[in-house]
């Protein structure tokens, strides 16, 4: 779950990215954050996955405060997110399933978990064929389902995925919306943010549009409530 | 799970430096040249400490007694002496026999017919424990009744303490100024390592890797390119030491030096060795590392 509560975040800068955001998502389930550039999206991002602090209000991201939050247990509120970049972000010279082996191993998994469930998320992915391969012998799309599937392998409680479709063509981001829905679909609670508006109306599931670092319109309407 | 990271991190620390081949070189020869360094200075300052304790052991005062005193009266004042601070021995020299001494030393015994034994003093040849402080053992010398005259070579010792103070202080110094030389050298190579796997080293943190399992990899690499700089130097400094002491000294006939024998240093040597090495790899590691692990 995840709740925003009255979030305020002002950089060295100056700049308030935030400015009294509140919000919840709760487990299991599907959202679109949506809004121009300079909105507050990265900064939203960035608060969840603990990248930054608030400066005022409070942000609790699957039962941890990270307002509060000890440097020393940070790492393990992470283990219950995955991220997906829109620059997918895999390691160059591995393949696709050490890649994805990658993830559970630097959390200290055995090789007999990481035999398990690697091939399991792979095919979940549909890239069980492709193991073998490394990231720049797959296509854009295939890059982003690598990353998901590394996303997914330590079952997180969360997916957050940046905009995921960024580098797609429309074929290959419905086919990317669409897994992240199936996964959705196996109880994992997904938050996908976007500037996408036709992918964001193909999906009938709940937007949460922020400009100027507020929310704007939170509910169930569509891409329209963000163009307002 | 705990042999799986063992694993992990050792074979991690290993591609790491094959992976930077020529900085790791680059890495291991500025430790060997340190060390070597350090190693030559640190043996210099230990024989130059040995030379000047067998010269100390040479040093001695000269204490007359005065020479009313009889022979019996002279000899008393003996435990006196002895019980002096900063005394290691106190041997007592009957004028006779000082003359005899003295007489002994010319070729021709003949220019001091006519003089007797009478003209010296009974006298006392004073052994110190250290000679830095002999200024202050003459002068309780003097304070000891029946105590005349004390001759001690005050410009002497302090010549042998300044050359040791210098030799340890300019040592001590270089040690210092190497080390940190060899921590930059090795904090910039595992820097320019953590430089290129910084995508990596996002991507832990984001699925969650602790700190500390980030950091292994890492540690290990430094720990490893500083044992094997050590092991290198030890064997390096071996040679050149042996070289210098066995070949060199022989052969110029400097032989009123008596220097150490490597097999008498070489164990605290290799032990200085690697735990500097180990250090410079480690500290160097953890330096480079640490701005990665703050977010």
């Amino acid at each position: 779950m995840v709740q925003f509560t009255d979030v305020f975040k002002s950089y060295e800068n100056g700049t308030k990215a935030l400015r009294g955001v509140s919000f919840t998502i709760k487990d299991g389930e599907f959202a679109f954050l949506v809004g121009p550039s300079g909105s507050g999206k990265t900064t939203i991002i960035k608060l969840l996955t603990g990248e930054i602090a608030p400066t005022d209000g409070r942000v609790l991201v699957n039962d941890y405060d990270l307002g509060s939050i000890r440097f020393s247990r940070m790492p393990y509120m992470r283990r219950t997110l995955g991220v997906v970049f829109q620059d997918y972000r895999l390691i160059e010279d591995k393949t696709v399933y050490e890649n994805v082996a990658f993830a559970m191993r630097v959390i200290g998994a055995s090789n007999k978990e990481i035999r398990r469930r690697v091939p399991y998320v792979l095919e979940l992915v549909g890239l069980d064929k492709r193991t073998k391969r490394r990231p720049q012998e797959l296509s854009g799309g295939e890059q982003q389902r690598v990353a998901i599937a590394r996303a997914l392998v330590n079952n997180p409680r969360l997916i957050i995925a940046d905009e995921p479709t960024g580098n797609l063509d429309p074929a290959r981001s419905l086919e990317i919306m669409m897994l992240l829905q199936k996964i959705n679909e196996l109880g994992t609670t997904v938050l996908v943010v976007t500037h996408e508006k036709e992918l964001v109306e193909s999906f009938s599931k709940r937007v949460i549009a922020i400009d100027g670092g507020k929310i704007i319109s939170d509910g169930m309407g569509g891409y329209y409530n963000y163009e307002r | 799970m705990r042999g799986n990271r063992f694993t992990y991190y050792i074979r991690e620390g290993i591609n790491s430096i094959f992976s930077h081949g020529f900085m790791s070189f680059a890495s291991i020869c500025i430790i060997v040249a340190c060390l070597i360094i350090m190693g030559s200075f640190t043996l210099l300052a230990l024989n130059v400490d040995k030379v000047i304790d067998t010269m100390e052991s040479q040093n001695e005062i000269m204490a007359f007694v005065n020479e009313t005193f009889t022979d019996e009266e002279a000899r008393a004042i003996g435990p006196r002496i002895s019980a002096l601070p900063n005394v290691e021995k106190a041997v007592f020299v009957s004028r006779e026999d000082a003359w005899d001494d003295f007489v002994s030393t010319y070729e021709n015994p003949g220019f001091f017919e006519g003089l007797d034994s009478s003209v010296a003093r009974d006298r006392y040849v004073v052994y110190l424990q250290d000679i830095s402080l002999m200024a202050q053992t003459q002068q309780a010398l003097r304070d000891v009744p029946g105590i005349a005259a004390v001759n001690a070579h005050l410009k002497i010792s302090e010549g042998f303490v300044r050359i040791r103070n210098v030799v340890t202080l300019v040592s001590l110094l270089l040690v210092a100024v190497l080390f940190v030389i060899s921590l930059f050298i090795m904090s910039n190579t595992i820097k320019l390592t953590t430089f290129e796997r910084r995508d990596e080293i996002a991507i832990m943190k984001m699925v969650g890797a602790t700190s500390t399992f980030i950091r292994w990899p890492f540690v290990v690499q430094g720990l490893i390119l500083g044992l094997i700089g050590s092991l290198v130097s030890f064997t390096l400094e071996w040679g050149i030491y042996k070289l210098l002491t066995e070949k060199l000294i022989a052969q110029s006939g400097i032989s009123f030096l008596t220097v150490i024998p490597f097999s008498a240093v070489s164990v605290p040597l290799l032990v200085a060795f690697a735990v500097v090495g180990l250090g410079v790899g480690v500290i160097g590691s953890l330096l480079a590392i640490r701005n990665y692990l703050k977010v």
